[in-house]
């Protein structure tokens, strides 16, 4: 004879849990649920918050150190600064594939590391690099001397006009 | 009335004193030597075993198959022996290394040219960090190749598959730490690598949103550059977290393999007799009246019934005196080869001006060819494709047979031949034209970089070695098959890429017949 006082387990009428189940269960969860807390605690703190490195804006010269259609290569810095008829303007020389130093060459740039190629005035010809060189943003400090914002990039074409 | 054992008179403590102070050389002996004496029956032999600590992790006894060099070769010792002499080296090293970017340098160099044998163990943390390397990647093929993945083994090839992952890390983030240009330059590259999903990224406009490739690479450096920051960080991550991840992935490697009953080796014969030592010898027919089942509560077969006798030997001193040999033979080519060629050390990290051409460590070398068509699909797509198709091989292949046995299954000869053919005619071929015609970029200079990324040499080159290895499964008919066709395809283009990348490619990444013909500037 079936015991008729025990119904049948359903999703309207799911089994009970017992109370020392339903403990064990919360001792457990609580453990992991801790030990989840701690490990992303200890996870999240390689994650820099403050990102160190100077700022990068360097003052380059007064304008008139910069004789027209001359180029200047600032080593440290990691960038060029042209001066044409129309005003002076900064290229990166940080490659965009993998961030090796490009140098000048016949077309343009070329990048030691992997072969990347780009005309003058940035653009990609050959090799892996995903974007052409970016323009920096050129300004001009209180003492009159040029600035060039190297973290600020700026659209192809935009000069500072002196 | 009770008596006391061992109450001595106080008049003789004194003399007990002496007696004991005299003794201790033969006390102390035996507390250290517990036997006394070299061991000089199979029991004595077993309690050597198993009685100590660092020998216990062996088993007792040994199939002969398993101390065959022509079936391993020593090559997980080789990897274990250089491992250790890693560490020795490494933690004398540390005696004097300075972890910051403006002592580290002159660290080495005192290291290098005022340290008493200084330079030596220098060079033998380097040839050995080599060896490892090496070791690992044959171990890799040996395992493949005698089919020792197959059940139960799956879960150990996985974990050898993050030992090799860690092997690589640890040799990555020591190349960084003497700070010099050859470091500065490899790190450079490899952090940007991490952040190469920024290639896909930006194709697609969402690095706004979305940027794991910039987590990643800050999370390497902690800043946006190699400096300080990363120089601590590869240091905390080579010296401590690294390594200790590898000895207790290491541990269970071992623990694995004596659980699953020892390396892989072929089935002892079943039934009637079986040749051992040269003789035929009786094997026990199971009575129709005994349960067997319970003979045997550790995992694997039951008792030696219906089977053939075991083809075992003590493991000491059989097993013990191959580990010696291997450990020293290791030893001897890290110190031979130190002996004669030294670590290098190029002048100081400058950040402005990179090595031309600037190439990463050999091992990554093969990679970094890849990375010269697109970063992220040959520096982080293709890896994790390789590394997650390796990963699957035991779980496709399931089909047991030929375990511990090179190229067991039929077949397999010819199709590691024919592989070895169609996986380096395809790389010389891609490489050919690729030196020859450039890519996508020098035909069409506007072409969308996702084009560039989806479609270039090294991507074409997986799919012809997946259509290679699908066509092989077809036509064979055989997981086996195709699996030694994907996986020597594999290796024949690993090797031909790295060889490539080291001698053919140089200043501006461009293709020199030898290194002699670089320009000189």
């Amino acid at each position: 004879m079936p015991d008729l006082n025990e119904t049948k387990p359903s999703r309207l009428a799911p089994p009970q849990v017992p109370r020392r189940s339903f403990l064990s269960l919360a001792a457990i969860a609580s453990f992991f649920g801790a030990v989840g807390v701690a490990l992303a605690g200890v996870l999240r703190l390689p994650k820099p918050a403050v990102l160190p490195g100077p700022v990068r804006r360097y003052k380059v010269g007064y304008p008139d150190q910069f004789a027209m259609g001359s180029e200047t290569r600032f080593e440290q810095e990691n960038f060029f600064v042209f001066r044409d008829a129309q005003g002076v303007y900064a290229i990166s020389a940080v490659c965009t594939h993998l961030g090796c130093s490009v140098a000048r060459s016949r077309e343009g740039f070329a990048c030691p590391c992997h072969g990347s190629q780009f005309v003058a005035n940035g653009g990609v010809i050959t090799g892996p690099a995903p974007r052409p060189l970016p323009w920096l943003e050129v300004g001009r400090a209180a003492d009159g001397q040029l600035v060039v914002y190297a973290d600020n990039e700026v659209p192809e074409g935009t000069r500072f006009r002196v | 009335m009770a008596t006391r054992i061992n109450q001595a008179a106080p008049q003789n403590a004194v003399q007990e004193f002496w007696n004991n102070l005299r003794q201790v050389p033969q006390t102390a002996k035996e507390a250290w030597f517990r036997l006394g004496h070299a061991p000089e029956s199979e029991r004595e032999e077993s309690q050597a075993t198993f009685n100590n600590l660092f020998l216990h992790i062996h088993s007792v006894r040994i199939n002969i198959r398993s101390l065959a060099p022509a079936l391993t070769l020593g090559l997980g010792l080789i990897s274990t022996a250089s491992f250790l002499i890693l560490c020795i080296t490494g933690v004398l090293l540390m005696v004097y290394y300075k972890p910051s970017t403006t002592l580290a340098y002159d660290s080495i160099k005192d290291l290098h040219y005022v340290v008493f044998t200084g330079r030596f163990i220098r060079n033998i943390h380097r040839w050995s960090a080599h060896v490892m390397v090496v070791a690992v990647f044959l171990h890799m093929a040996r395992v493949f190749y005698t089919s020792s993945y197959k059940k139960p083994r799956e879960f150990n090839w996985l974990v050898g598959l993050g030992l090799l992952v860690l092997t690589l890390a640890l040799s990555f983030t020591g190349y960084l730490l003497p700070y010099d240009q050859l470091a500065y330059w490899a790190i450079t590259i490899g952090s940007n690598i991490a952040n190469s999903p920024r290639e896909l990224t930006d194709a697609l406009g969402i690095t706004q949103w979305l940027d794991p490739g910039g987590f990643q690479k800050r999370l390497l450096l902690g800043a946006n550059f190699v400096g300080e920051d990363a120089l601590i960080r590869f240091y905390v991550l080579h010296d401590f977290i690294l390594p200790v991840l590898l000895i207790a992935l290491l541990g269970v490697h071992f623990w694995r393999i004596r659980k699953d009953g020892g390396l892989a080796r072929p089935e002892d014969p079943m039934g009637g007799s079986a040749e051992w030592g040269g003789s035929m010898k009786r094997v026990f027919e199971p009575l129709a009246t005994k349960t067997y089942g319970l003979m045997a509560l550790v995992k694997g077969r039951r008792a030696a019934v219906n089977r053939g006798p075991e083809n075992t030997v003590m493991s000491w001193p059989h097993l013990f005196w191959a580990e010696l040999a291997v450990f020293m033979l290791t030893t001897g080519l890290c110190v031979i080869l130190s002996f004669h060629f030294d670590a290098p050390l190029k002048e100081l990290a400058n950040p402005s001006v990179p090595e031309n051409p600037a190439k990463a460590p050999w091992y990554f070398l093969g990679l970094q060819e890849l990375v010269s068509y697109s970063a992220f699909m040959g520096g982080l797509l293709i890896p994790v494709i390789a590394w997650a198709g390796l990963a699957l091989i035991p779980f496709l292949d399931r089909r047991p047979g030929g375990e511990g046995t090179w190229l067991g299954t039929p077949g397999e000869k010819r199709a590691l031949w024919q592989s070895l053919v169609f996986g380096l005619a395809t790389v010389v071929g891609m490489l050919a034209f690729t030196v020859n015609f450039g890519w996508l970029r020098t035909w069409f200079p506007k072409v969308h970089q996702l084009w560039i990324i989806a479609i270039n040499p090294g991507s074409i080159l997986v799919l012809l070695y997946a259509g290679w290895s699908l066509w092989v499964l077809k036509r064979r008919n055989s997981v086996r098959l195709a699996a030694v066709a994907l996986f020597t395809c594999f290796l024949v283009g690993f090797t031909v890429l790295t060889y490539f990348a080291t001698v053919h490619r140089g200043p501006n990444w461009q293709f020199y017949w030898w290194p002699s013909q670089w320009p000189v500037h």
